[in-house]
């Protein structure tokens, strides 16, 4: 679930710069942050699509793991990092390749995801024994915590989520970035690289939550708001607020951690298998291993599947799906209009059955059946870009 | 043209009242992209849910400003729901309600008073 911490709403170092642009701001995991500015978020979709869109994620949780004590042989260093974290997640971080970054997931006991997150391995000899790890803003302070009790004085968890988070995304995000950072245009999806920038030292990760090629760059807090305005002056780049950072990641296909994801659901039901290592599922050496492997063999109960409405309102989440007999049979998880498709589409959790793509369902709006089809995700294709040299 | 404190307006013509949303709602709604009416024939007391108006983020339900019967429901809204944002106070109109009483309209703000009304927001 997503926790809202009590009291007076955290600002990042750009909240200032969102009011400048006169973005329209809400409360967003604990954050005064930006749903639209005055593009309004359907053009700020479809800017995203066809140029570069410049999102502030700074309520995302960034951090860095450094083992305690480093032998000085980079493999080792970090296979022995690896084996302290591993246990906490079903992915195989001992097979990342030095700047290589993985999307895994925090597991509970009973095969749940309690959230997904990105670590990565730095590419620099001597960072090895180093992960990248960042999470998601509703629920940092559970995995810093649970990081932190895994870890004990083994390593050292810094946290960098006073730092500014800045998304640049979009088909021409790529040579918009490099005007600022020669170099990262070479850089392969799913890698990251630290960049100097006026003497400060970025994290440069070639990733992102809309389907397009981009880059998510940490900065130091102090140095954030000269980055944004530097990217922003950039006529190709608009600001775009979390209002179409939800509609893109939904057209991606991708899971978003309280709605699509939680710690009832298994990452098989999810349709994340790509997520849990073979290695590590055959070894059973994480939590609720054993339902991921029985659901692999036997199939899950419900699978996350993609959705086309064909007719009549948008299917949010909590929207009921019925089967061709009307009978309820799962529920929409996200739903929205998809300003790319001209269509609302949704995701949502239905027998394994029903998973097939072409399948006839019904979304139940407002009490009325309508009709809606079952297809595959991504509603878009990914654009994202793999160096074949690297 | 008499407005409500739900952001619609209502213009009466003989017994017949147009129903839309402001041109304040439509811009705090941001882009529409689908409109639920009423069918034609369904009567609406005052403050029953009358529309739901869609926009990329979120459903907001519109309230029935008057009682009445339905009349009609602008069709154009189906295919063009953003015309609910080029027009909001003409073409964007929801439907038109035939009303028993027009003393209801005359109960509700003016534009100076809706004005006044929005400048407190």
């Amino acid at each position: 679930m997503i926790v809202v911490s009590e009291g007076p709403l955290k600002t990042t170092p750009l909240t200032a710069a969102h009011r400048a642009l006169g973005g329209r701001m809400t409360p967003f995991g604990g954050y005064d942050m930006p749903v639209q500015y005055p593009l309004g978020i359907l053009k700020e979709h479809l800017w995203t699509r066809e140029h570069a869109g410049l999102f502030d994620v700074s309520h995302m949780g960034p951090s860095f793991l450094d083992l305690a004590a480093k032998s000085g042989d980079g493999e080792a260093d970090h296979r022995a990092l690896a084996a302290i974290v591993e246990p906490l997640v079903c992915g195989d971080i001992r097979g990342l390749k030095p700047g290589q970054i993985r999307y895994t997931l925090l597991m509970n006991a009973a095969g749940g995801v309690l959230d997904d997150l990105m670590i990565g391995r730095p590419a620099e000899p001597a960072r090895q024994g180093g992960l990248y790890i960042v999470v998601n803003a509703g629920t940092k302070e559970g995995d810093f915590a649970a990081l932190e009790a895994a870890v004990g004085d083994q390593a050292r968890l810094t946290r960098a989520d006073d730092g500014a988070l800045i998304a640049v995304q979009g088909p021409q995000a790529i040579e918009v970035v490099e005007a600022i950072l020669p170099g990262v245009a070479q850089q392969s999806f799913m890698t990251f690289t630290t960049r100097d920038f006026e003497g400060h030292a970025l994290t440069v990760a070639r990733c992102g939550y809309t389907g397009e090629d981009g880059f998510e760059i940490l900065a130091p807090a102090a140095i954030g708001e000269s980055i944004w305005n530097r990217l922003l002056a950039d006529p190709r780049v608009r600001a775009i607020g979390l209002g179409a950072r939800d509609s893109l990641r939904l057209e991606a296909g991708l899971p978003l951690y309280g709605h699509d994801l939680d710690e009832t659901i298994s990452p098989i039901e999810a349709n994340l298998a790509f997520a849990v290592s073979k290695r590590r599922l055959k070894a059973a050496d994480f939590p609720g291993a054993a339902r991921l492997a029985r659901e692999q063999s036997g199939g899950p109960a419900r699978l996350r599947v993609g959705i086309r409405v064909l007719q009549g309102a948008p299917a949010r989440e909590g929207a009921p799906i019925a089967n061709a007999e009307g009978v309820t049979v799962g529920v929409v998880t996200s739903g929205g209009f998809a300003p790319s498709i001209g269509a609302p589409i949704a995701m949502g959790y239905a027998p394994p059955a029903l998973g097939a793509a072409g399948t006839q369902l019904f979304v139940v709006v407002r009490g009325k059946p309508q009709p809606a089809e079952v297809v595959a995700m991504p509603f878009i294709p990914h654009r994202y870009f793999r160096n074949p040299a690297l | 043209m008499r407005f409500t404190k739900d952001h619609e307006w209502v213009d009466l013509v003989g017994d017949t009242a147009t129903i839309g949303i402001t041109a304040y709602a439509a811009e705090q709604l941001g882009d529409v992209v689908f409109v639920e009416l009423p069918a034609a024939g369904k009567t609406v007391k005052v403050g029953e849910a009358l529309a739901v108006v869609e926009s990329v983020k979120a459903a907001s339900d519109v309230y029935a400003p008057i009682s009445g019967a339905v009349t009609a429901a602008n069709s154009e809204l189906a295919d063009n729901p953003q015309t609910v944002n080029d027009a909001p106070e003409a073409g964007g109109w929801f439907v038109k309600i035939k009303i028993s009483d027009p003393k209801q309209v005359e109960a509700l703000m003016d534009i100076h008073a809706y004005n006044a009304f929005l400048g407190t927001l």
